[in-house]
């Protein structure tokens, strides 16, 4: 059960860095972790104790397995995460190019 | 094996809090690494390892992409405290307080770390090497049983190549 | 970058990309599949592209040569799969219709080997647009 706060307290602490920050690249780093702290509490629902990788070999010991489905939606959430984080640092450097700062209390002009 | 996951996540939660409170941007992405790293310890000691191969490749390529972000720009950060940081903290307890209590409510209604009840796994695990005909379950159940989600992953990740291609075009029609 | 630097990458980057064909055509039989490979191959690219800098490409050329490999990609990954919807037998959408072998052989598994590999390709050309779209750009900036 700790296990499980903790990892809610890393979700916490990326909402936080997307909240009350002012440079843009923390807010990026601040989404970052809250989606690294989702993939791995998905992770942490489906471990069975005493259980191996969803493989099958030609000599198993046990036949207990950990769940695969999660692990199948994980897989493709981290390569999205990736792409998303990329989109949001090529936003930044535009910005960056015609601001001149990363303060987001600068960035105010609608129009241009 | 659970002291040892706690372990890794408190090195995770350190890291983080580091990584955001940071003066120097390059320092923050260093320290953002270790957030990314210590994840791929985690997936390696719950028996991912799939997810393990693509986490590391991932955050190298990310690490790699923020440092030269940063490089071209600026790198400081100016800090300013506002007059009313007393009430703002006290606010933030507060709702991670009730966050907290309200999280621990749900999870109660989950089965304990460890005892996953597997209800839908067994219908995927028991027939799924011979309808399949895969011995990787992971890549049986992406690509066969749920098919249809691999194929709305890879659109969303074609859409943000475009979306990046469309931002980072210098000259366009006047 | 120095004369280590660029020497190691010449010897490590065809063996990182032969790793990344490993995972990415042994998907269904050890743990790896087409996400996985695809980042690998795209990371040796990415390695020697970082080593050996930018002056050597026509970034424009590459950049739309990688782009034109991913759109036909996908693709080709539409066409297996609504080519189920022309197989006798079976009118479903995303059916695996090839024949499944024996498991634990590399030609088994129906269509997953292929499916691995339209994503590997890809998810390897995505990576590299985007990275060569950022090198463009700071290229243009700096000008």
């Amino acid at each position: 059960m700790t296990v499980y706060l903790l990892c809610i307290l890393l979700f916490l602490i990326g909402l936080y860095g997307v909240v009350a920050k002012r440079n843009l690249i923390k807010i990026v780093i601040g989404l970052a972790i809250m989606e690294y702290s989702v993939n791995l509490f998905l992770i942490l629902v489906g471990y069975v104790k005493g259980g191996t990788a969803p493989i099958l070999s030609r000599n198993l010991a046990n036949k207990v397995f950990v769940d695969p489905l999660p692990q199948a939606m994980v897989l493709t959430a981290i390569v999205i995460g990736l792409a998303t984080t990329s989109l949001l640092l090529a936003i930044a450097i535009r910005l960056y190019r015609k601001y001149k700062t990363f303060d987001i209390r600068e960035i105010k002009n609608l129009k241009g | 094996m659970w002291i040892l996951l706690t372990v890794i996540i408190v090195l995770m939660i350190g890291g983080a809090i580091f990584s955001l409170e940071a003066r120097d941007l390059l320092s923050a992405v260093v320290a953002y690494g270790i957030v990314g790293f210590g994840l791929v310890i985690m997936f390696l000691l719950l028996q991912a390892p799939d997810l393990a191969l693509v986490q590391i490749v991932v955050e190298a390529i990310t690490l790699i992409i923020m440092i030269a972000v940063i490089l071209n720009s600026t790198r400081e950060e100016v800090k300013t405290r506002s007059k009313r940081t007393a009430l703002y903290v006290v606010s933030a307890v507060i709702f991670a307080g009730l966050f907290l209590y309200f999280f621990n409510r749900v999870t109660g209604t989950l089965s304990s770390f460890g005892e996953h009840a597997m209800r839908m796994s067994e219908a995927y695990i028991k027939p799924g090497a011979e309808v399949t005909g895969s011995a990787n379950l992971v890549t049986g159940v992406i690509f066969d049983f749920r098919g249809y989600d691999t194929l709305g992953e890879a659109t969303i990740l074609f859409t943000a190549v475009i979306g990046v291609l469309t931002v980072l075009r210098l000259k366009g029609r006047r | 970058m120095t004369i280590i630097v660029k020497k190691v990458t010449q010897i490590m980057c065809g063996i990182i990309f032969l790793y990344g064909i490993y995972i990415v055509v042994h998907g269904h039989l050890t743990p790896g599949g087409g996400f996985a490979g695809g980042t690998i191959i795209a990371g040796a690219f990415i390695l020697l592209i970082i080593a050996f800098g930018s002056g050597f490409l026509s970034l424009k050329k590459e950049e739309t040569g990688s782009s034109i490999l991913e759109s036909s990609a996908i693709l080709v990954f539409l066409l297996i799969a609504s080519a189920g919807l022309l197989v006798a037998g079976m009118g479903i959408f995303f059916v695996n219709y090839l024949p499944k072998g024996t498991i634990g052989h590399l030609i088994s598994a129906g269509f997953i080997p292929l499916f691995n590999i339209a994503v590997g390709i890809e998810v390897a050309a995505a990576l590299l647009t985007i990275f060569l779209a950022l090198l463009i750009y700071k290229d243009e900036v700096i000008k």
